[in-house]
């Protein structure tokens, strides 16, 4: 440690460090971007493998046999469905108490805040139905749920009914040692929303649901079921939740013994595993996997019924039945044999998931990267904040040694703090707008432009957004002395860029993907950005690198990754909906990405915008 | 005022106690019918003297029940004046319930006139198990209730059980006054209990025992209620297997020998949806007059067996089904020996068929519900017909029901999400429809659940209801846990909703569980309750019953006791990752090396400006400046 103590080897690490300060910086960023594409090479990654031991060496036997019985209760039910125009409550609840379930319904509605343009929805009312396998011997301490959704149409009948004739099946059954809930949820993620609401009677999101009657103590682990054809050729599993929180690996590995072991297909990202790692086009598709992967975790949306059970710390995860053209199919009974085994693990399990790792990024369901892996990527972008940070307070602090004065020194300071505090108050005032602004406003904005609310709320949040451009401009109009004037975007800059640091690392922790794709793009604006930079074109650069366009390119770049690209009308359209499922996420379940990035990440862009046009 | 509450506190006590005894006697009382047959057929020698005697005693007992207001001082059991001073009675009650499940309730009773306290070492022992009889000599125990639960009583589908349990293993014990130290005679003796059952009584510590103030009452002779002699604890995550049963059969004086202990086969009764078996001991009146005492030892056994899981297509069941046993004789031992089967819901055999047919039938009036029974003396050799053994069949012709609707159920539930706080809600439900009724309420809860106390709300109907008692007791880390005891009254056809918050607490690493992750269980809510009684309720009477009986609708039996015991909670606090350790000293001892030591070597050094090296000619000259005397250069 004499490097700190010792004067004349701080004195030269800190110009080593200086000198070189844009070569560290551009070598730190591509070694970063590097990092994380290798994290999908397979020889980097390690396989995966089931850690809690309860349901690694204990067997099962899978013997479900009723998979053409439930097809029938499938139809039945769509027939039902189509009757009542909706969800057929009675028909449900009598035929979960015909398979010995006790039933239990609850009912609840919701106003969106707007008019949700995708699904057409607005009011919604509706009701789940749950049947609940009391285990035998067992004192209502532990719980599983297996979920399936009403949707309208024709979709998703195959899953209630395989549902159902999992009901009637496990009820027979007696080394049940955790109480079974059977649920079908109407309105998927609202219904879900209620129901958990409900179970927990928690109100995070101001929805309005008749309390539980019936329940079945802490919930263990659930999974959500997707079925809409008779036969599928591979089961998808889905694992994205909330603000980009995943279940415990150990429940994708137990999902991906069982396909192993029954032999069923499976996917991840709707992507088969390829075993030519070794290959370009090989390792092309496992970064495209876990490219979704990343880019899905990001968005912070639920991608399927399980995302909303994450926040009460359940392991869930949903199951998707995938019908394609491929020749070798799957019938309903091996896919309830699969979900039997499932659940038996699950019922084996002495204490909740735990064993293996939350933190994970999955480019294929056999290996995985593990947070250990993937931080580093990172940090070495982080990194950059650090060292420029570290550059400017080294100028700043180099330039008041010269007056020699510590009287003077801090008079002249003083405005220096209050050139900092407004635009950062400014900016800050300005993304407290783009938050409230559009929702409070769409009534407004509906009746003087020929808009509908939906329209109304996102072009708002537009609007909202490019006039914060603006705005900072006229920040700091009193007279300054020459020298605070270099003083003054240093001081701003060097604030902004622990800002960013911080924000960004807290990101990361919680929500990697998201923290790792606002680094990718912002990092490099704040980075480069100074007053002295050729204006027009640094203005480009830092629009370009903003938050609103980063998201604009995330839509392109994910519809490039699912293999359906977008022209840039289509694209657009898209972007506007997609802003608008954000905000609705926000208002319906509790998603932190849109509050995330309108009160914290775009006031933080805008003090380097701030910076750029500093006079 | 309040001296007003508690004169109405101490009747409403005086009420609860007094109809658990009513209520427990009725069970053993026979009907008209049951006597008449009895005296048909004669017996020889002193048994026929005995059953002779009993069931005269019994019918009076039966009128004055029904006559008899408020005068039911403390006549619990009814003894044959014989020579013999012990007596041992078994009997079993079948109950098909309407979801198509079957509830068996076995109950034994050992009564021993003798006196375990006064000094005089009981030594020979006939009927009465040595082993607990010696327990009650030497702790000086007046009252014992020990229950074993594998389950959960499921009220909305089963309506009320015979006798309550909550899940898991709970224990409660009055000591007699003379006792000085209550809680090392308590602690040995759940040591000691933990032996003779097999089971992890031994886990009952100062953290997990109370003191109710008011909701266990002595169920036996004696007005003492100094709340300082009991000791209640219940241990929720007990399980109850093989190894607990056994040790209970052996307590009986057949074994499982003969009789209706035969029965008892623990492949059976733990393929069962529920399973509870509990051992009572308390003194009662040796005769009506109640001068002397004996002591009673009940041993009652609950099962209820799921029609689904018995893998049967027919809905129907029988002795042999259930138990893989059918009966072939009494335990010689017994005075009497009877199967009861509840045939209320079924007298024209519509919902089920019942065979052989028995003609007896008896009438009883329990947990508020008068039901008709028939039944089956095991004494009499007519019982086994000709095939010698007794095989009971019960053949559903109707499909299944809907769900109870009972008039006192409750649940409780965690609420909220996270690891730092949480809330408890305990929901009581009052389902009469125009009755209200007081409930006492008893919530334990371990002290690494903090409880917000100010944070206590019962609400019912959308208002505030103010509990006109309330006990607390706040814990003591480490040392014992909360005690909340409130007496209610529920209004009529209502929910009653006690929510109370409480912050998780983050204990010592050596303090988890093997199994941390599992979660930490709260035991069940206790609710004591005096229940209107379906009887009362009832006005359109088709009964045939004496007229003076039912002029007015309000009789003694218009309320009966009842205790409810909720599902316990299990509860997830904030754990640590244990595989971390290794990580955790290694990341430590990296930062204290590298960040203390660089920032404590440059707080401690003394920096000095270093003088430039002087030439060796000058040194020269210091030193012989030195020894001149002169100053250095």
């Amino acid at each position: 440690m004499g490097l700190l103590s010792d004067p004349n080897r701080r004195q030269a690490l800190i110009n080593l460090l200086t000198r070189l300060n844009a070569p560290i910086c551009f070598v730190c960023y591509f070694a970063g971007v590097a990092w994380f594409m290798g994290l999908a090479f397979e020889p980097f990654t390690l396989r995966t493998y089931m850690s809690e031991n309860a349901m690694g060496s204990t067997m099962v036997e899978e013997r479900f046999p009723a998979g053409e019985r439930a097809l029938a209760t499938g139809r039945e039910f769509a027939a039902h469905k189509k009757k009542v125009g909706g969800m057929p409550v009675d028909w449900l609840v009598k035929t979960m108490q015909a398979r010995g379930l006790e039933v239990f319904t609850q009912s609840f509605s919701r106003t969106l805040p707007f008019p949700d343009e995708n699904t057409e929805r607005y009011v919604v009312k509706g009701t789940n139905v749950y049947g609940i396998l009391r285990a035998p011997r067992a004192p209502r301490t532990e719980a599983l749920v297996l979920s399936a959704p009403c949707t309208p149409g024709d979709n998703n009948n195959q899953a209630v009914g395989l549902l159902l004739g999992l009901a009637h099946y496990f009820r027979n059954q007696v080394y049940w040692a955790k109480d079974i809930i059977f649920l079908v949820n109407e309105h998927d993620l609202i219904g879900m929303q209620a129901w958990l609401e409900g179970y927990h009677h928690t109100n995070v999101t101001g929805m309005d649901w008749s309390p539980l009657q019936g329940r079945g103590g802490s919930i263990q682990a659930a999974l959500s079921l997707e079925l809409s054809s008779d036969v599928v050729t591979s089961l998808d599993i889905v694992l994205e939740g909330l603000n980009g929180q995943l279940p415990n690996l150990d429940l994708a590995n137990l999902f991906y013994a069982f396909c192993q072991k029954i032999g069923v297909l499976c996917t991840i990202q709707g992507k088969l595993q390829r075993s030519d790692w070794d290959s370009a086009s090989g390792y092309n598709h496992a970064v495209q996997t876990m490219m979704l992967m990343v880019m899905k975790q990001a968005s912070g949306r639920p991608w399927g019924d399980h995302g909303l059970f994450l926040r009460y710390h359940i392991e869930a995860a949903t199951v998707k039945g995938v019908n394609s053209f491929r020749h070798y199919k799957t019938d309903a009974t091996t896919i309830g044999r699969l979900l039997e085994g499932m659940y038996r693990k699950l019922n084996n399990l002495l204490e909740r998931l735990h064993q293996s790792y939350f933190f994970y990024l999955l480019p294929s369901l056999s290996h995985f990267v593990s947070i250990g892996y993937y931080m580093p990527a990172f940090g070495l972008l982080a990194v950059i904040l650090l060292l420029r940070a570290l550059d400017l307070w080294v100028q700043l602090s180099a330039q008041p040694s010269r007056t020699e004065d510590g009287v003077a020194g801090t008079e002249q300071s003083n405005p220096g703090v209050l050139s900092v505090l407004t635009p950062l108050v400014i900016s800050h005032l300005t993304g407290a707008a783009l938050y409230m602004l559009p929702v409070r406003f769409q009534e407004v904005a509906v009746e003087h432009f020929p808009v509908s609310e939906t329209e109304a709320v996102v072009l708002t949040a537009i609007a909202v957004y490019t006039a914060g451009l603006a705005l900072p401009h006229n920040t700091h109009r009193y007279p300054d002395a020459v020298t605070l004037h270099h003083m003054g975007w240093r001081v701003l800059k060097l604030v902004a860029l622990l800002y960013l640091a911080v924000l960004l690392g807290c990101t990361a922790v919680i929500n990697f993907s998201l923290g790792f794709i606002l680094a990718l793009t912002l990092v490099p604006a704040a980075a480069y950005v100074t007053p002295h930079v050729p204006k027009a074109l640094s203005a480009f650069f830092l629009v370009a690198l903003s938050p609103a366009c980063t998201l604009l390119f995330s839509v392109f770049f994910f519809q490039e990754l699912q293999e359906m690209p977008v022209s840039f009308q289509d694209g657009w359209l898209l972007y506007l909906s997609v802003i608008a499922q954000g905000m609705l996420d926000h208002y319906l379940y509790g998603s932190l990405v849109f509050p995330l990035v309108a009160l914290l990440v775009y006031p933080c862009w805008l003090l380097f915008w701030n910076i750029l046009f500093w006079k | 005022m309040a001296a007003h509450r508690c004169r109405y506190l101490a009747c409403l006590l005086l009420l609860f106690l007094s109809v658990i005894l009513v209520t427990m006697s009725q069970e053993t009382t026979l009907g008209h019918e049951q006597h008449a047959t009895a005296v048909d057929d004669p017996q020889t020698g002193a048994e026929t003297k005995q059953t002779a005697e009993k069931p005269t005693v019994e019918e009076k007992r039966w009128e004055e029940t029904k006559v008899k207001a408020t005068t039911q001082a403390s006549d619990t059991a009814v003894l044959s004046k014989t020579q013999v001073n012990e007596d041992f009675q078994e009997e079993l009650v079948i109950r098909p319930l309407h979801s198509g499940d079957i509830y068996a309730s076995f109950q034994f009773r050992t009564v021993w006139e003798t006196d375990f306290m006064k000094g005089n070492k009981v030594s020979h022992y006939r009927l009465f198990p040595k082993s607990l009889g010696q327990v009650i000599s030497k702790f000086s125990v007046r009252e014992l209730h020990i229950s074993f639960t594998q389950g959960y009583w499921r009220t909305m589908q089963w309506g009320q059980p015979f006798i309550p349990s909550p899940p898991g293993a709970e224990l409660w014990v009055w000591f007699q006054d003379s006792v000085t130290d209550v809680d090392a005679t308590w602690k040995e003796l759940t040591n000691v209990l933990s032996g003779i059952f097999c089971a992890s009584l031994n886990f009952i510590d100062s953290t997990n025992t109370l003191q109710p103030s008011a909701s266990f009452k002595p169920l036996g002779i004696g007005n003492e209620t100094d709340h300082r002699f009991l000791r209640y604890a219940t241990l929720p995550r007990e399980i109850v297997c093989t190894e607990n049963l056994t040790p209970w059969k052996k307590l009986l004086p057949c074994g499982s020998k003969a009789g209706l202990a035969v029965l008892l086969k623990s492949e059976k009764l733990f393929h069962s949806s529920f399973h509870s078996q509990s051992v009572h001991i308390r003194p009662v009146c040796q005769d009506r007059q109640c001068k002397s005492s004996s002591w009673e030892l009940r041993q009652a056994l609950n099962v209820v067996f799921d029609l689904h899981t018995s893998g049967q297509s027919k809905r129907e069941w029988s002795l042999f089904k259930m138990f893989s046993r059918t009966l072939t004789e009494a335990c010689p031992l017994a005075s009497s020996s009877k199967i009861y089967i509840d045939v209320t819901d079924n007298p024209q055999e519509e919902q089920f068929e019942l065979s052989p047919a028995t003609p007896l039938l008896s009438q009883a009036v329990v947990l508020g519900d008068r039901r008709t029974f028939s039944v089956y003396d095991l004494t009499q050799q007519v019982t086994f017909g000709t095939v010698r053994s007794l095989n009971l069949m019960i053949r559903w012709k109707s499909s299944e029901g809907d769900m109870l609707r009972p008039l006192l159920h409750a649940e409780r539930y965690v609420t909220g999400y996270g690891l730092q706080t949480g809330e408890i809600h305990t929901l009581m439900y009052n389902n009469h429809p125009f009755r209200s009724f007081p409930v006492l309420l008893l919530d334990s809860v371990p002290w690494y659940l903090r409880l917000y106390i100010h944070t206590l709300k019962v609400i019912s109907k959308g208002k505030d209801n103010n509990p006109s008692y309330i006990h607390y007791q706040p814990s003591k880390d480490r040392e014992r846990p909360h005690l909340l005891e409130m007496l209610l009254q529920l209004p009529p056809h209502s929910v009653t909703e006690v929510t109370v918050q409480f912050e998780r607490a983050l204990l010592k690493w050596t303090e988890y569980t093997p199994d941390p992750n599992h979660g930490f269980y709260v035991g069940s809510s206790v609710i004591s309750s005096l229940v209107p009684s379906t009887v009362a309720m009832e006005t359109n009477i088709t009964m045939e019953q004496p007229l003076f009986s039912s002029f007015f609708p309000c009789k003694e039996e218009s309320s009966y006791f009842a205790r409810v015991y909720t599902e316990p909670l299990l509860v997830n606090l904030p754990t640590p990752d244990f595989s971390m350790p290794y990580n955790v000293i290694c990341l430590t001892c990296t930062v204290v090396a590298v960040g203390y030591g660089s920032l404590y070597n440059l707080l401690t050094r003394s920096f000095q400006v270093e003088e430039p090296n002087p030439g060796l000619a000058k040194r020269i000259a210091n030193v012989i400046r030195r020894m001149r005397g002169v100053p250095p250069l």
